[in-house]
């Protein structure tokens, strides 16, 4: 099996993608699992680090928890910009320690706290495990870093085996 | 258009709000970008627009096109995905070039790098 298909979860994205784009028939199916099998084959030359995912409803729980937060930091921020009388914001670095080492996670954090409006990753330091976050509407320094590790790290560090 | 005519008001109402809605947060992340102060505080604005602008206007796509061609239409799908994806890395690099620059210039509002200092 894994010999044959050595990115199981890669192939089936390739092969929807492909079903959403062309649509479904028989004759697209088939070119769609060539095409995933040959993509995959590929993916074997550069050895990405292998994805392995645990407890899906925590990945469905996760991605519930992103799209709340998303939509409602949207209006926040919209609510900041279109404000008749701009106040004075005090926008500002935080830095936070991280437990999670995994590169996928911390890619994936990085990737869900910069698409969510009002934060944005901007670095992060192996050596000591920290990440430097910039907040546009910074009240508490110290609650963003347990709204970061209980929202997001506790949650992708179970996904992740 | 013959296709709208088509659209019965059931479809037509989410439609419209939900372009509305796309519409108004992507214009309000573009003003953002004219009325926040600094840089690292506009880096956050154009988020509104990558995120539940581009949901909104691609929902309201979907159920257009699904209503009037009657047939599911989902590529939509494949949009938000690689727009949530790939935007957030434009961001990140930016707010990191803006940084290195910062610090090299020795300006003193900017955090210090981590406490091993790893350029």
């Amino acid at each position: 099996m894994r010999r044959f298909l050595p990115y199981p979860l890669a192939a089936l994205a390739l092969l929807l993608t492909w079903l959403l784009l062309t649509g479904l028939s028989p004759a697209t199916l088939l070119l769609g699992v060539v095409l995933a099998w040959l993509g995959t084959w590929l993916l074997r030359v550069m050895d990405p680090p292998r994805l392995r995912l645990r407890r899906f409803r925590v990945v469905l729980d996760l991605m519930w928890v992103v799209a709340a937060e998303i939509a409602r930091s949207n209006f926040a921020v919209a609510r900041i910009v279109l404000a008749p009388r701009p106040r004075t914001l005090s926008s500002g670095f935080v830095r936070i320690p991280l437990e999670m080492r995994d590169p996928i996670g911390l890619a994936a954090l990085a990737c869900i706290i910069t698409a969510t409006p009002g934060t944005v990753w901007v670095e992060y330091d192996s050596a000591d495990g920290t990440m430097l976050l910039h907040v546009l509407d910074l009240i508490d320094e110290t609650e963003w870093a347990g709204i970061i590790k209980n929202r997001y790290e506790r949650r992708l560090m179970e996904v992740l085996a | 258009m013959s296709a709208t005519a088509d659209l019965p008001l059931w479809a037509a109402l989410p439609v419209a709000l939900l372009l509305l809605l796309g519409a108004g947060l992507t214009l309000a992340g573009s003003i953002g970008l004219i009325r926040l102060r600094d840089f690292y505080a506009r880096v956050h604005s154009p988020t509104l627009g990558t995120t539940m602008g581009v949901s909104s206007i691609l929902l309201g796509s979907i159920i257009y096109f699904s209503v009037t061609g009657s047939r599911l239409v989902l590529h939509e799908i494949l949009i938000a995905i690689f727009m949530g994806v790939t935007t957030p890395v434009t961001l990140m690099l930016l707010a990191r070039a803006a940084l290195y620059r910062d610090r090299r210039e020795g300006r003193d509002d900017v955090p210090p790098p981590g406490t091993h200092g790893a350029p």
